[in-house]
């Protein structure tokens, strides 16, 4: 069964692009959307996200062995509501502002579905290190996908990057770029961009 | 045989093609688009008139971006640049009498190159957009730059003097709930108010508000020719004008606003977002009853918009709302075919 599935370096580097969570398997919308009208909430979401997604990954893999067909979609669903509520009460002791500002998201990672499809593709059937490795992959793409979401909509929508200010004084901030209409024009229009880049690829590796 | 297979001056009598049979060759998009340009005369004569050279900045502004972003953007997309179907210039002049007279340069840009961009041209170009791209160029600016685009960036203090007083919808907004409440009525009016309820400065166009909303008489008579020449669909607006006025006379007389029936109608861009904006052809519906409804449609959202929420005129999120159920009236209003049960 292993020889035919993808060694952790090629999970790895699928994660970031190839198979990028955001851009190619267009999954966690919800958090795309609504977490990403800054880089900080962006960011500190994409680190959740990852911390429950690679720990997640590992406790799966760890006991693949026990796991009942039947059984298996509540025991992905528990492992992953521990680690969220690891990460829920870590941002509320250490980070309270930021905790207050993402509000409900945080606990809805527990249905990020990027994490169960990982839990299901990957860390069911393959080994420790590879599940590891596809972890971090996806982690590194979803953050990625947040941050140049972010990126575009807080350089437009507030004049800076990280809270800092990037674009002059006179810049009008794009309210509606911070706004939800914001999110779904960026991510299309990024989405578009992505496919486009993709085929011209493609297109000149064809003879 | 061979001989007349060959002179072209020879051609059968008899023509068979497929359809479509056009009788009227000079019907085309450039023609129509040039009619619309005809029927906005008056409208922006009006325009020059009340707003003086605030109207033609932002008017030409908003034609040379529409014009110039729909020809980089076809450049990029490798496609024919579509910029002599005068299409590009109809949104820009659309655009630029939907904007307040004193709004900064770059609104009318970005909104522009919205407009063309997001409004159009991602979705294939004219003729496959879902949504009236003025509309989406003026939801876009309005949602960014509400300091600009607001209801008090209508009210400039150093500027033409028609500019210094709030917009009629504004000022019945104002006033809404003390009139609801009695402690206004027709013989106790505050002085903005009494001054905006009369008919002929709403009819000439003698108001505050976007540029070429004002003038009732002049969106009348361009509107007309547009529905004469058929360019328009008479559908459109008629369905919009019977539904805002009952929806305006409910108004009235459950005092939700201190105008009149007539008065709310005239007032605010009603009127030339029914002869002008919903009658856009390709984001209308195609059959004359799915036409009647849409504009009905148009004219409850709007009246509802101005009553009930904050913002005091709605044409706008109107007309991009029923655009959005386009399909579906085309849908539910496919017109029985002679002979059919």
């Amino acid at each position: 069964m292993s020889n035919s599935q993808p060694t952790a370096q090629e999970r790895f580097i699928n994660g970031i692009l190839p198979e990028n969570p955001t851009y190619r398997q267009l999954l966690g919308m919800c958090p795309t959307l609504a977490v990403t009208g800054a880089m900080e909430p962006a960011m500190t979401m994409a680190a959740a996200t990852g911390f429950v997604m690679i720990s997640a990954n590992v406790i799966i893999s760890l006991i693949r062995g026990l796991l009942k067909p039947h059984l298996r979609i509540l025991i992905f669903t528990l492992t992953i509501a521990t680690f969220v509520t690891i990460a829920d009460r870590f941002l509320a002791a250490y980070m309270y502002e930021m905790s207050k500002q993402l509000g409900s998201y945080i606990p809805l990672i527990i249905v990020n579905c990027i994490i169960i499809s990982r839990c299901e593709i990957c860390a069911a059937k393959q080994g420790v290190g590879t599940a590891l490795a596809d972890g971090v992959g996806m982690s590194l793409g979803f953050l990625l996908g947040l941050g140049s979401i972010a990126t575009v909509r807080e350089i437009l929508g507030s004049g800076t990057w990280f809270g800092m200010a990037v674009l002059p004084e006179a810049w009008p901030d794009w309210g509606i770029m911070v706004l939800p209409p914001g999110a779904f024009l960026t991510l299309g229009l990024l989405l578009g961009l992505v496919n486009w880049l993709g085929n011209r690829k493609k297109s000149a590796g064809t003879p | 045989m061979t001989d007349s297979a060959t002179t072209p001056d020879r051609a059968p009598a008899l023509h068979v093609a497929p359809s479509p049979h056009l009788a009227q060759t000079a019907f085309h998009t450039r023609g129509m688009m040039i009619d619309v340009l005809v029927a906005l005369a008056p409208v922006l004569l009006a325009t020059l008139l009340v707003f003086r050279w605030h109207g033609v900045v932002q008017v030409g502004l908003c034609v040379l971006a529409c014009v110039a972003a729909e020809a980089v953007l076809c450049l990029l997309m490798r496609k024919p640049i579509a910029v002599g179907d005068c299409s590009a210039a109809v949104t820009g002049v659309i655009l630029g009498l939907s904007l307040p007279a004193t709004a900064p340069w770059f609104v009318g840009v970005i909104a522009s190159v919205v407009a063309i961009g997001l409004g159009k041209v991602v979705f294939g170009g004219l003729g496959y957009n879902l949504f009236n791209p003025a509309m989406v160029g003026r939801a876009f600016v309005m949602l960014s730059f509400a300091g600009y685009m607001g209801a008090s960036a209508y009210v400039v203090t150093d500027s033409l003097d028609v500019l210094t007083q709030a917009t009629p919808l504004t000022m019945a907004k104002q006033n809404a709930a003390a009139w609801a409440a009695g402690q206004i009525g027709p013989e106790n009016m505050p002085e903005g108010l009494a001054d905006i309820r009369q008919f002929w400065p709403l009819f000439l166009g003698t108001v505050n508000g976007s540029l070429g909303e004002t003038s009732a008489l002049a969106i009348l008579a361009g509107g007309l020719f547009l529905c004469l020449r058929r360019v328009a669909s008479w559908e459109i607006p008629l369905g919009m004008l019977v539904a805002g006025f009952l929806c305006a006379a409910l108004a009235q007389w459950i005092k939700l606003t201190p105008l009149t029936a007539l008065q709310f109608m005239i007032s605010g861009s009603f009127l030339f977002g029914a002869f002008f904006i919903a009658t856009d052809p390709v984001t209308s519906p195609l059959t004359p009853w799915g036409k009647f409804a849409f504009g009905a449609g148009i004219g409850v959202l709007t009246m509802l918009i101005r009553v009930l929420s904050g913002y005091p005129e709605g044409v706008m999120f109107a007309v991009l709302l029923m655009n959005g159920a386009v399909p579906l009236l085309n849908r539910w209003t496919i017109p029985r075919p002679l002979g059919a049960k």
